[in-house]
């Protein structure tokens, strides 16, 4: 996988435009200077007008000569052919070695190119699938540490935004389209004005900048502009994490967990399985150590304990989890710090004590092999405890390393924000360039941001989409999707991922680089050259050889940070008060989290992570102010599920209006068991004003309420009934089993002394009860397992699905008829108490039963048995009785009840895979084993004459899953990882008494609590 | 016709009604029925009621305009409640169409001579309520377009039906039902259009009856060989009427679905579409004798039977209801026993209770000789049952498939007003093609009835 890129042909160019290739290439041979001068020379030649138009689709309108009727025509349908002529286009640079006749890439096979996707300052490596030039799908890079061939949600759904219709396809001056020279000449004008009082009026705002490129440009930047300054602000930020190592060690250095080594884990308010920086790697490790029996892995089953408020996934998947109020965590912190340090604290009514106490024991028993990781969302202190009990018990350097940050230039964000604030209210700033970012839309609102932005007298802003912050500045520049321009990025640990682009932008977009860029004396530089330039001085020697090998394997090797060692610091220590009895009052706090699928906003127009439901609460396309059970009776909020749809998409929630500091917003709430009780969650992202056709005015935005002291939790708030009801799309109504237990679960202990607890009480019928001569299976005999232990629910495998079989979306109003089209779902599970339930995930994918009940009652044949066991659907065929999906069991059938796929886009349609059918209206579809990846090997297999190898079939959602829960092969193979996951005595069958015996069955999930913890603690097994 | 057969009993003590009013002669028979046709009495009431059911046709054929150029997502269905009302009226109306041949095959076949003067009606009832039926299995599809290949016929695709699949056994069912009643329909109509033809008063409307009577001059060998084709037909009948919901009970019975997936479904759907089928032979029978002073014809003996026959299907019903609760317990299968709590006390709850009410509670009345004598009764409570026929089918249908395994999947449904359309635009079809029925054609079989005067004139039976 990745590809060579090699020297070719630098006439290399877009289909269709070869004589323009000429003239591109005489010009960007000039010098930059002489470009920049002959601009006025050319700019009156047919030629120059033919280049801009090619290189500024979007800008024709101004360039266009006004009596040129088949210069008009040849627009309109240059403009209709857009996106297929960008489609069949590829990057001017050399990324494709189309020379010749491509003996590497036969039409209909696909490539993968090796890049990295960087979301919130942390990156994935990523291989992504192109067809014809094409990208397609979105892959984990296995040689990538933050990936190791999984993806996160936001990964695979990049996708579906780089095809998006509503991306910013103009560079607009106050709204109206300008070319992107004009642009040139502006910055190059304020640069002059700018250089001469060097650079003092000169702002930049950028998110958290990891990429090594970007940071030498913009050092550049503020060499040329000495008197300017970088400042950088995202709204999910490391500042927590930078504050509490100082705290703990007297310097910023970024931890680094090594999930495979710990034994035991205490969690304080820590998604790391799901949502923390190098969480799709920590999934993986913690799959393969929280297990009873990987054949892989001789060491004993590690134990989690989770602190939380709000219900992650992380504290879904935990042995023990104690809900606690946000003010507690730190309490809890502290105390668990004193209790592991041998130190008296108030116990004394202290609910958790118990936990805590055993929690300590346990960690204190497992020196060197235990870890206590803090969430960033905490205040630093709970940071640096954590960081300060890692040292006492010696797991700094096994179970967690530290390096020198990931970021560029790492500062305290929100201070940086707030110089930025207080030099345009001291009239300081003249010139505002913004990279990314969306400041109007969340920056807390107390620091003004909005109002203080207009007074900047030039406003340029960088961004993908026209967004709020974009309507409030002078210059919009559509920003390149990642997939689309060169870059380079770090991970988690630092490794660096050369971003290769896979695609020619789709409406002349551009990436930061070549906008700053346009700051200096080569204002045309191409962004290929920028980056290679850069990686040319770290790496002169051998240049393209490193070169061609940091872009072919994902990652540029030895840039991972080394650990350096910490020492913490005892006066920070000393410092720190005794530990606080937790404030038992009633104030209700408020908690801040980014939302699971939309981020925080930055996704809100992606209708992949809009329609997927989102983890636990299964809502789609809202948000909710989340609140516990006994919370929601306290102060009378409930919500009920409607008629149309009901219990799988229609929900009627109360709308609540919450005010914190003053600020209020109405919110639906909603109930999650296992919340903490006293406090309400609310989730950013939503409630966007400019997102695009999808994202906007969805949900309520909790950036309103969100102050600047009180980032991530606010101590009081309140939250009254308005007496509103509002229509919520909630795919899962239903977290009870209702007794038939379709997922099975025991403790560790019960496990060892009955392994096939999950089997043990069921009736199963005979294999041959059935009217029908059983099938035999001479070669291949596909099946699945799915390890419930493992998924952490955080559902990647639902959006890679989604993009590797053409599902379509079909909004919230589908959502709430209970039409959701997901082949593969995550249903979700509650057991025991209402307030401190246990929680399990379970992906639904198709069981391909052997017994198929959807078969033999359709009455066209449209589902049939493949020779191979699966059960296949045949689209053309499919009348739409339906009566397949009445009689499945598991209701894993989804109809097209209208025309539900785009079929007018144009750019959706480069989006689609080309190996699987776009469905019509009318017809029923399901999960296929992804039956296009099998028929490719099984094919690649016949021309080696051999049968298809394990693990040469894998399943987009097997791909996908960070926890590798998801294992599929060919069970007639006794010696394959799904046969012998399948005869492990945790195997059983869902609904196995209906005797349908599914292709796909479930490994039961197992949990290891700690024997010394009381029952009333634990959850009741 | 006139064959000697066994004869019901005559009670003692109270003289039932005739099946024919005495006092009727050959001709004045023959005035009285074709009279309705020929001299069209009644114009304005008969103006009304059609336009009112041409209206609802009308509705109908926007709805499916709408239906078929949006698709079937208009009505409320989802995943799990994949069938709805469509299927619940299909259900419904095949069972309607069911009265009539049993009334015309079994009833004649058994010898029962009160079957004459409503047989006409109800076949004609059985056929447009097939009619209606059968629309829903075509609409219902996601590409309707694409019915014809429910059928065995030989295509280019090469691809024969699944014949494991219940619907097409249905194709079959319904397909051969519709048929064979609409041959015996109009094979029973020929002496009568022959009739028609002979006193029209103008031509065209001689020679169209006289097509439609495809030269019947009533000559002994007609008359022969008549009798011998409408006994074979009688008998070639008699098992569909058994058959037809035998199957369409087969679309669930043979699922895995709790609620669906029963053994009593066959004899339970038989008496069901019985019951109904009667109930509505009622509901037009007495408005019918009111409007058209038709009461001699369709006399209280009739109205009597009707009930006695629905009072005793309804007991059918009603154990099928008992069994099923029964048996759903005493299987002690988790999803069985929910699924039975689930329909009382469920959300659908109503739906259940309304259907005990309307099937079961209800036509207990019938016990009762006053309420079966007192025709607006009658016409209530046929009413009530048809109503509880239909709420039967839209629980068997919906509160089934709601919430079925797995609890993650359960849903609800709620139609839509394209759901209502198209139900009430069937009704509408149903009534307009009844009211065209009584223009057009005799309501009542006027040979057979002249063949009732004989035995009449004397007395009772």
């Amino acid at each position: 996988m990745g590809h060579q890129p090699h020297e070719k042909d630098p006439k290399h160019s877009p289909a269709g435009a070869l004589d323009l290739a000429a003239l591109r290439l005489e010009l960007s041979g000039r010098s930059g200077p002489l470009y920049w001068r002959g601009l006025e020379e050319l700019s009156d030649t047919p030629e120059f007008h033919e280049l801009v138009e090619k290189e500024f689709p979007a800008s024709h309108w101004t360039q266009m000569d006004p009596v040129s009727r088949r210069g008009f025509f040849r627009v309109m349908a240059a403009s209709l052919a857009l996106a297929g002529l960008a489609g069949c286009s590829k990057p001017v640079e050399e990324i494709v070695p189309y020379v010749r006749a491509p003996e590497v890439a036969p039409p209909g096979v696909a490539l993968f190119f090796a890049t990295a996707m960087t979301v919130a300052g942390s990156a994935i490596g990523l291989l992504v699938e192109s067809h014809e030039g094409r990208p397609t799908k979105v892959e984990g890079n296995p040689n990538h540490p933050a990936s190791l061939g999984a993806t996160d949600v936001f990964a695979q759904a990049s996708i579906l935004s780089l095809y998006d219709p509503d991306r910013s396809q103009a560079l607009t001056y106050l709204g109206d389209i300008r070319p992107w020279t004009a642009l040139m000449i502006q910055v190059q004008m304020l640069a002059e004005t700018q250089r001469m009082r060097r650079g003092a009026g000169l702002r930049l705002l950028t998110e958290t900048v990891v990429s090594p490129v970007l940071a030498q440009q913009i050092q550049n930047l503020l060499r040329q502009f000495p008197e300017a300054r970088w400042h950088q602000y995202e709204p999910v930020n490391a500042d927590a994490v930078r504050q509490g190592a100082i705290s703990a060690f007297g310097r910023y250095v970024n931890p680094i967990y090594r999930i495979e080594k710990a034994d035991v884990i205490v969690s304080l308010d820590s998604d790391f399985l799901v949502s923390e920086p190098g969480s799709v790697r920590y999934a993986r490790e913690f799959a393969r150590r929280h297990s009873p029996q990987r054949p892989d892995f001789g060491a004993a089953m590690s134990r989690l304990y989770v602190v939380e408020s709000t219900l992650t996934n992380t504290g879904a998947k935990a042995d023990h989890r104690l809900p606690v109020l946000p003010s507690d965590v730190e309490n809890f912190a502290r105390a668990l710090a004193a209790e592991i340090r041998g130190q008296q604290w108030p116990s004394d009514g202290v609910p958790y004590a118990e936990l805590l106490k055993a929690a300590a024991r346990d960690l204190k028993e497992h020196r060197g092999a235990g870890l206590v990781v803090a969430g960033r969302h905490q205040p630093a202190q709970v940071l640096a405890w954590a960081h300060v009990i890692n040292q006492t018990l010696g797991n700094i350097g096994s179970t967690v390393v530290f390096t020198e940050p990931v970021e560029a230039q790492p500062v305290d964000q929100l201070t940086s924000l707030r110089e930025l604030l207080s030099d345009i209210d001291a009239g300081k700033v003249e010139w505002l360039v913004m990279l990314g970012g969306n400041p109007v839309y969340n920056v807390p609102p107390d620091l003004g941001f909005g109002e203080r932005l207009q007074r900047v007298p030039a406003r340029m802003h960088l961004s993908q989409y026209p967004d709020e912050t974009s309507a409030l500045c002078h210059w919009h520049i559509p920003e390149a999707h990642y997939l689309e321009a060169w870059s380079d990025t770090r991970a988690f640990d630092g490794t660096v991922t050369i971003v290769q682009p896979l695609i020619a932008p789709l409406w002349g977009a551009r990436s930061a680089h070549e906008f700053l860029a346009t700051f200096g004396d080569q204002p045309d530089r191409p962004g290929y050259e920028i980056v290679r330039q850069y990686w040319r001085q770290q790496h002169s020697a051998e240049f393209e050889r490193f070169w061609r090998k940091s872009l072919n394997g994902g990652i540029v090797e030895g840039t991972a940070l080394p650990a350096v060692n910490v020492q913490a610091n005892d006066r920070w220590v000393a410092q720190q008060n005794a530990v606080a009895a937790s404030a038992q009052t009633d104030k209700l706090e408020a908690l801040f989290r980014p939302d699971p699928t939309i981020f925080d906003g930055r996704f809100a127009n992606n209708a992949w992570l809009q329609e997927l439901p989102k983890p636990i609460t299964r809502l789609t396309w809202d948000n909710a102010a989340l609140v516990s059970p006994a919370t929601a009776e306290k102060l009378g909020f409930s919500h009920k599920v409607g008629f149309q749809g009901g219990e799988h998409g229609q929900t009627y929630a109360d709308v609540g209006e919450v005010t914190v500091e003053g600020r209020s917003v109405r919110a639906p709430v909603w109930i999650v068991p296992g919340h903490a009780d006293n406090c309400v969650t609310l989730q950013l992202g939503y409630g966007r004003k400019y997102a695009g056709h999808l994202g906007t005015a969805i949900g309520y935005d909790a950036y309103a309420v969100r102050s600047s002291a009180n980032q991530w939790s606010a101590p009081e708030c309140t939250l009254r009934k308005t007496g509103e009801r509002m229509q919520l799309a909630c795919v899962q109504f239903h977290h009870s089993m209702e007794g038939r237990e379709p997922v099975r679960a025991a403790s560790l202990e019960k496990f060892q002394s009955e392994p096939d607890f999950a089997r043990a009480h069921e009736k199963e019928p005979a294999k041959t009860f059935s009217l029908y001569p059983p099938y035999t299976y001479t070669e291949h005999a596909w099946g699945m397992a799915i390890d419930l232990n493992a998924c952490v629910g955080c559902g990647a495998c639902v959006v890679a699905c989604q993009a590797e079989n053409n599902i379509p979306v079909v909004g919230k109003t589908e959502v709430t008829r209970g039409r959701e089209m997901h082949w593969l779902r995550i249903d979700h599970y509650y057991k025991g108490s209402l307030d401190r339930p246990e929680n399990f995930f379970q992906p639904i994918p198709c069981m391909h039963c052997e017994n198929a009940p959807c078969e033999p009652v359709c009455p066209v044949a449209a589902t049939v048995h493949s020779s191979e066991g699966l059960n296949d659907m045949v689209y053309n065929r499919c009348i739409g009785t339906r009566y397949c999906s009445n009689n499945c069991p598991y209701k894993v059938r989804r109809f097209n009840f209208f025309l539900y796929s785009d079929w007018k886009t144009p750019s959706l349609m480069l989006l689609r895979n080309p190996d699987v059918t776009v469905r019509s209206r009318g017809v029923m579809e399901k999960c296929t084993y992804c039956v296009q990846r099998i028929n490719a090997g099984r094919i690649r297999a016949q021309q080696q004459d051999r049968y298809v190898r394990d693990g040469e079939v894998v399943t987009a959602c097997q791909q996908a899953c960070p926890a590798d829960a998801i294992v599929f092969g060919n069970i007639n193979d006794p010696e394959s990882r799904v046969a012998k996951l399948k005869s492990t005595s945790r195997n059983y069958s869902l609904l196995a008494d209906l005797n349908t015996q599914p292709r796909t069955t479930y490994l039961a999930a197992v949990t290891n609590p700690n024997s010394e913890v009381s029952k009333g603690e634990e959850f009741g097994h | 016709m006139a064959t000697e057969g066994p004869v019901l009993p005559k009670p003692a003590e109270r003289p039932r009604p005739p099946v024919l009013a005495p006092g009727y002669t050959f001709a004045s028979v023959t005035d009285k029925i074709s009279s309705i046709v020929l001299a069209q009495p009644q114009a304005m009431p008969w103006m009304a009621g059609f336009g009112i059911g041409f209206l609802l046709v009308m509705l109908l054929f926007f709805s499916i305009g709408y239906l078929f150029f949006v698709g079937v997502g208009i009505w409320g269905i989802n995943i799990p409640v994949a069938w709805g009302f469509a299927i619940a009226n299909f259900v419904w109306w095949i069972g309607i169409g069911h009265a009539g041949t049993l009334i015309s095959a079994i009833l004649l076949l058994l010898n029962q001579k009160w079957r004459t003067s409503i047989n006409r009606f109800a076949e004609a009832m059985t056929i447009f309520a097939v009619a209606c039926a059968g629309l829903f299995p075509i609409l219902h599809l996601g590409r309707p377009w694409f019915f014809y290949w429910l059928f065995p016929y030989p295509g280019t695709f090469q691809v024969w039906p699944q014949f494991r699949s219940p619907l097409v056994w249905d194709v079959f069912a319904v397909s051969t039902y519709f048929t064979v009643s609409l041959i015996f329909w109009y094979a029973g109509l020929m002496p009568d259009f022959a009739t028609l033809r002979d006193r029209a008063l103008t031509r065209t409307k001689r020679i169209i009856y006289g097509m439609l009577a495809l030269g019947w001059r009533g000559s002994v060998v007609h008359w022969e060989r008549y009798e011998m084709m409408y006994l074979l037909l009688a008998g070639l009948a008699t098992p569909l009427v058994v058959s037809v919901h035998t199957i369409v009970s087969f679309d669930f019975a043979t699922s895995i679905l709790p609620g669906w997936h029963s053994t009593i479904f066959p004899p339970y759907f038989v008496a069901g579409a019985i019951y109904s089928g009667f109930a509505m032979v009622l509901t037009i029978a007495i408005p019918l004798r009111v409007a058209y002073d038709l009461k001699d014809f369709i006399t209280m003996r009739h109205l009597d039977n009707c009930a006695k026959v629905m009072l005793a299907t309804g007991l059918i019903v009603a154990y099928g209801y008992a069994a099923e609760t029964f048996m759903g317990w005493y299987s002690g299968n988790l999803h069985e026993k929910f699924m039975l709590v689930n329909r009382a006390f469920g959300p659908y709850w109503f739906v259940f209770w309304g259907l005990i009410l309307c099937n079961v509670i209800v036509p207990q009345a019938l016990w009762l000789r006053r309420v079966r004598q007192s025709v607006p009764l009658l016409f209530l409570l046929s009413l009530v049952i048809n109503l509880g026929m239909w709420l039967e089918r839209v629980m068997i249908v919906i509160t089934s498939l709601h919430r079925d395994f797995l609890p993650t999947s359960w849903g609800m449904y709620a139609p839509t007003r394209w759901d209502w359309a198209v139900l009430f635009g069937t009704i509408g079809l149903f009534v307009a093609l009844m009211f065209l029925f009584i223009r057009f054609l005799p309501v009542i079989s006027i040979f057979e009835m002249r063949a009732l005067v004989e035995e009449t004139s004397g007395g009772s039976d």
